[in-house]
C-alpha cells in the first residue's frame, strides 16, 4: 500500500481480528478529533481527550463537540444518522458546462466542498473536473485501498450516435451519478481521508502524472490479482457474501428488465392515447349541444397524456440509473471479494511452505509469512465494515427509490383525477346553469 | 341508455313525453296523449339470460341464448303489490324480427337500434365469442334498453305487434309474417337509385342524413381508439405483476428489506389484477358509444326514406306532365317537344282519328291516375317529412343527454381508475417505507 494507516483511525494491524474495533465503534482508544459542525452540542469527548487546536479550522471546534453516545446508538440502528449530526464533509457536483477545444469537445461539472476537517487548509473549495478526473480518483483509490469497497462511477463509455453526451439528460443524469459518488466516498470513514481525494477537492491543477503511476501500479496489482494461489476454505460470511450478490445482482438485473418493459408500454399507451384524444377534438366541430363535454374530455386526455410523459422521463432519469449503479457496485464488491480470496489463498500457501521449512531448519517463522497475515486479516475487517456500511446503504438507497417511484406514480394519478373532477364540476355547472335559466 | 333502473322509467319517460307532445300537435293519431306510452302502464325487463339447445332451420344442433322477459302491470308495482310477473323467453333473432318490423312499418321513425349481434370493436384481452357470459350480459342490457326505448316511444309502444311480442310466446312470429310487412319493404336498389337521382329533397333531411354519415364516423373511430388504448393499459397493468414476482424472490434474501418488500409485492400484484374490473367497466361506456353508432344508421334509414319518397313523387309528377303533354300534343297536334310519336307522324303521316280518340280516352284515364298517384305521392312525402322531422328532433335531444351523460359517466370511470390507483401505490409506498 502506498498510503499509511490513515489517520486518525486504529490501526488494524497488530490486532488479532477479534479484538479489532469498528472504525465507528464506541472508542475505548484516543480518537483524533473529526471535528463537528453540529452546533450547539456540548458533549466532550468521553476519554477526556482534549480537542486539537492545530488548524485555523479547528477554532470553531471549541465551541463544536464530538457527540460520541448519542450518535454511537443512532448508528447501530442506521448509520445515515451520523451523516447530518457529525458530518463534517461536504461535497457537492453541480453547474455542467460545456468546453470546446482544438483537440475535443467535453464537459465540466463544479465540485464545491466544505469542510472543517484539519486534512484540509482551507474550509472551502470550488474546482471543475470532469469525468476523466472522477475516474482518475477511482482508480487511485482502489489502488491505494484496496481492501476497501470502492462506489462505481457512471459508465464511461457511451456509445456515440446512440446517446447524446451532450445533451441535458444524459449531463444530468451523470451529474447526480458522479455527486452520489463522491458523497459516498466523503461519507466512508476510512476512503474520506485519502490524500488523492484531497488533491481530487482542492488541487487548481489535477497533477495527475496517470501514466506512471499506472505502470507502478500495474505490477503490483498483477502480482496481487494473479498470485495463483488456490484457496482451502473460504469462511462462511464471505461465501454468504458472494451467493448475496449473484442472487441480489439478477433480481437487479430482472428489475430492470420490468422497469424497461413498463417504459415501453406506457410509450405505447401515451401514443394511442394521444390518438384516442384527438378523435374526440375532431367530433367537437360537428356538435353544438355536446361540444362542451366532448372538448372537456379531449382537455382531459391532453393532460393525462402529459402527466404520463412526466412519470416515464422520471423512471428513466432518476429510477434506471440508480439501479444500473447498483450493478456496478455489485460487481466492484465481487471483485474486492476476489482479490480478499487471493489474499487469503496467498497466505495459506505461504503458511504452508514457511511450516514445511520450519520443521526441516527451525527458523523462526519469516517476517513474510507474517505480513501475509495481516494484510489478511486487514482485508477481512476492511471488508466486513464496508459490508454492513454497503448494506445498510443500499437499504436507504433503495427505500429512497421505491418510495420515489411510488411517489411518481401517485402523483401520475393525482394529476389525472384532478383534471377529470375538474371537468365534472364544470359540466354539472354547465346544467344547472342551463336548468335555471329554463325555467326563468 | 334509455333507463337505468325499474324505478326511473316514470322519471325519464317525462322528459321524451314532454318533447313529443309539443312538437307534435300538428300530428293526427300516432302519437298518443302525455302520458300513455306503454312504459308508463307496465314495467318491462328482460331478467335472465339461459343457454338452449335445439334444432335450427337447417334441421342441425346448435346453442343459442334466450333471454327472458318480465312484465307487469306498473300500476301494481307503484300501489306496493308485488305480483309475479309475466314472462316469456325471446332469442336474439326474434328481436330482429320485431325490429324489422317497426322499420318497415314506421320509416318516418329513428327505430332504436338492438346491441350488436357480434362483439367488435374488441381489445384482445375481451373475448370476441358469443357465449361468453360477459358479453351475454351486456347484451341483456342491452336488449332491456332496446325494449323500454321501444316502449316509451309515443309512436312505436303503440304497436301491436310490439304488445304481442311481450305478451305472447308462441305463434308471435305467425302473426308477424301475417301483417305482410315484408313485402313492403323497400328495395336496395330502388333505395339506391333514389339517392342518385332524387332532384329536390328537403335541405334539413340531407343535412341531417350528412350529421348521421358523420356521426356513425366519429363513433366508430372513437370506439376504435379506445379498444386499442384499452389493450395498451392493460399491457401497462400487467407488466406491474411482475414486480411482485421480482420482489418477493428478492425479500427472501434479505433480512430487515425483506417484509417490506414482500407485502409491496402483493400490492403490485394487486394493481395488475386492478385492471380487469376497470376495463370490463369501461365496456358499458363502449356499449352506449355503440347505441349511438348504430342509432346513427336508422337516422340515415330516415333520410333515405325521404329521399324515396321525394323521388317517386318527382317521378309521378313527371310522368303525369309527360302524359298531359301527350295529351295536348293529341288533342291539338301541336308538337311542342321532340317525340318519337311527332317523328313517325312526320315522316309517315298521323293516324286514323278513332285510333288517336281513343288513345286520347285512354291519355285521359291514365292522367286522372297519374292525378291521384300524385296527389297520394305529395301526401305520403309531406307526412313523412313532417313526422319524421318531429321524430329527428326527439332523437337529437336524447342523443345529446344520453352522450353527455355518457361522457359524464367515463369521467367519473376515470376519477374512480386514479383513486383505485393512488390507493394501491400508497399501500406499496408504506410497504416500502417499512423497509
Amino acid at each position: 500500500m502506498s498510503v499509511g494507516t490513515p489517520r486518525g483511525l486504529a490501526s488494524s494491524g497488530q490486532k488479532p481480528i477479534a479484538e479489532i474495533l469498528h472504525p465507528l465503534s464506541a472508542a475505548a482508544e484516543p480518537l483524533s478529533v473529526t471535528v463537528n459542525l453540529g452546533g450547539d452540542k456540548e458533549a466532550g469527548l468521553t476519554n477526556g481527550t482534549p480537542v486539537e487546536t492545530s488548524s485555523p479550522a479547528s477554532t470553531s471546534s471549541l465551541f463544536n463537540r464530538l457527540q460520541l453516545d448519542d450518535d454511537l446508538e443512532a448508528d447501530v440502528r442506521d448509520p445515515y444518522a451520523e451523516t447530518t449530526e457529525t458530518r463534517d464533509l461536504f461535497v457537492t457536483v453541480s453547474d455542467p458546462k460545456k468546453h470546446v477545444s482544438t483537440m475535443e469537445t467535453y464537459i465540466t461539472y463544479r465540485v464545491s466542498t466544505k469542510t472543517t476537517r484539519v486534512e484540509f487548509d482551507l474550509p472551502e473549495y470550488c474546482v471543475r473536473r470532469r469525468y476523466q478526473d472522477f475516474d482518475w480518483l477511482r482508480i487511485k483509490l482502489e489502488d491505494s485501498q484496496p481492501t476497501h469497497l470502492i462506489p462505481p462511477l457512471p459508465e464511461k463509455f457511451v456509445m456515440k450516435g446512440v446517446v447524446d453526451r451532450f445533451s441535458e439528460e444524459f449531463v444530468e443524469t451523470r451529474m447526480k451519478a458522479l455527486d452520489k459518488f463522491l458523497k459516498r466516498i466523503a461519507d466512508h470513514p476510512v476512503l474520506s481521508f485519502n490524500p488523492h481525494l484531497n488533491s481530487f477537492l482542492t488541487a487548481k491543477d489535477l497533477n495527475k502524472r496517470q501514466g506512471l503511476a499506472l505502470l507502478t501500479k500495474v505490477g503490483e496489482s498483477v502480482k496481487y490479482v494473479a498470485g495463483g494461489y488456490k484457496l482451502r476454505a473460504r469462511p462462511a460470511e464471505f461465501c454468504a457474501m458472494g451467493e448475496y450478490l449473484d442472487t441480489f445482482n439478477q433480481k437487479l438485473g430482472t428489475i430492470d428488465r420490468i422497469a424497461q418493459r413498463i417504459l415501453k408500454e406506457q410509450s405505447e399507451y401515451l401514443t394511442e392515447l394521444r390518438e384516442y384524444g384527438t378523435v374526440y377534438s375532431s367530433w367537437v366541430g360537428l356538435e353544438d349541444e355536446l361540444r362542451r363535454p366532448l372538448e372537456g374530455v379531449a382537455g382531459c386526455v391532453t393532460t393525462c397524456c402529459g402527466a404520463l410523459e412526466d412519470l416515464g422521463e422520471n423512471m428513466s432519469q432518476d429510477f434506471l440509473p440508480v439501479l444500473r449503479e447498483y450493478v456496478l457496485y455489485v460487481e466492484s464488491m465481487k471483485n474486492v471479494l476476489r482479490k480478499r480470496d487471493q489474499s487469503q489463498a496467498e497466505y495459506e500457501a505461504r503458511l504452508e511452505a514457511a511450516i514445511l521449512r520450519k520443521q526441516e531448519d527451525r527458523t523462526p517463522m519469516p517476517l513474510e509469512v507474517e505480513k501475509c497475515q495481516d494484510k489478511m486479516e486487514c482485508f477481512n475487517a476492511d471488508l466486513k465494515a464496508d459490508w454492513e456500511r454497503w448494506q445498510s446503504n443500499k437499504r436507504q438507497d433503495f427505500k429512497q427509490l421505491l418510495t420515489g417511484m411510488a411517489d411518481k406514480n401517485i402523483n401520475h394519478y393525482e394529476k389525472c383525477q384532478a383534471a377529470w373532477e375538474s371537468l365534472i364540476t364544470l359540466l354539472q355547472d354547465k346544467q344547472t346553469e342551463d336548468k335555471s335559466s329554463e325555467t326563468n | 341508455m334509455a333507463e337505468d333502473g325499474r324505478d326511473e322509467l316514470v322519471a325519464t319517460d317525462d322528459e321524451s313525453d314532454h318533447t313529443a307532445a309539443d312538437g307534435s300537435s300538428s300530428l293526427n293519431n300516432t302519437v298518443v296523449e302525455e302520458g300513455s306510452t306503454l312504459v308508463r302502464r307496465m314495467e318491462i325487463c328482460v331478467a335472465e339470460a339461459e343457454k338452449r339447445s335445439g334444432k335450427n332451420a337447417v334441421n342441425m344442433q346448435e346453442t343459442f341464448t334466450v333471454y327472458l322477459i318480465e312484465t307487469r302491470p306498473m300500476d301494481a308495482v307503484t300501489e306496493g303489490r308485488n305480483p309475479a310477473p309475466d314472462s316469456l323467453w325471446r332469442r336474439y333473432s326474434e328481436f330482429e324480427l320485431l325490429r324489422n318490423y317497426l322499420l318497415v312499418t314506421y320509416p318516418y321513425i329513428v327505430v332504436p337500434p338492438l346491441p350488436e349481434k357480434r362483439a367488435e370493436f374488441v381489445w384482445h384481452k375481451l373475448s370476441a365469442d358469443n357465449m361468453d357470459p360477459d358479453f351475454v350480459e351486456r347484451r341483456r342490457i342491452g336488449l332491456e334498453n332496446f325494449l323500454l326505448r321501444v316502449a316509451s316511444h309515443p309512436v312505436l309502444s303503440n304497436d301491436k305487434i310490439l304488445h304481442h311480442f311481450l305478451t305472447e310466446e308462441h305463434g308471435w312470429k305467425e302473426v308477424v309474417y301475417e301483417t305482410g310487412f315484408q313485402a313492403k319493404a323497400d328495395s336496395r336498389i330502388r333505395a339506391l337509385s333514389a339517392t342518385f337521382r332524387v332532384r329536390n329533397p328537403d335541405k334539413r333531411f340531407m343535412e341531417m342524413k350528412h350529421y348521421s354519415d358523420q356521426l356513425q364516423s366519429h363513433t366508430s373511430q372513437l370506439l376504435r381508439a379506445r379498444a386499442r388504448v384499452a389493450d395498451r393499459l392493460y399491457g401497462v397493468y400487467k407488466v406491474h405483476g411482475n414486480y411482485g414476482r421480482v420482489f418477493s424472490e428478492w425479500s427472501a434474501i434479505e433480512k430487515e428489506m425483506g417484509d417490506g418488500l414482500q407485502s409491496a409485492g402483493h400490492h403490485m400484484d394487486a394493481y395488475a389484477a386492478s385492471i380487469d374490473d376497470i376495463l370490463e367497466e369501461e365496456e358499458h361506456y363502449a356499449d352506449q358509444l355503440k347505441e349511438y353508432l348504430f342509432y346513427a344508421e336508422a337516422l340515415r334509414a330516415v333520410c333515405r326514406k325521404h329521399e324515396l319518397t321525394q323521388f317517386e313523387l318527382e317521378m309521378a309528377s313527371q310522368d303525369l306532365i309527360s302524359k298531359k303533354q301527350q295529351h295536348e300534343e293529341l288533342a291539338t297536334g301541336i308538337v311542342r317537344t321532340f317525340s318519337f310519336k311527332g317523328m313517325t307522324n312526320k315522316l309517315f303521316g298521323q293516324e286514323a282519328p278513332v285510333q288517336r280518340e281513343a288513345r286520347i280516352k285512354l291519355l285521359e284515364e291514365l292522367i286522372a291516375e297519374g292525378e291521384d298517384t300524385v296527389k297520394e305521392k305529395t301526401v305520403e312525402c309531406e307526412e313523412h317529412v313532417e313526422r319524421a322531422w318531429v321524430d329527428m328532433q326527439r332523437f337529437k335531444e336524447h342523443k345529446d343527454k344520453d352522450l353527455r351523460e355518457a361522457l359524464i359517466n367515463y369521467a367519473v370511470m376515470q376519477i374512480s381508475m386514479c383513486k383505485k390507483g393512488i390507493q394501491m401505490w400508497s399501500n406499496a409506498k408504506e410497504c416500502f417505507l417499512k423497509m
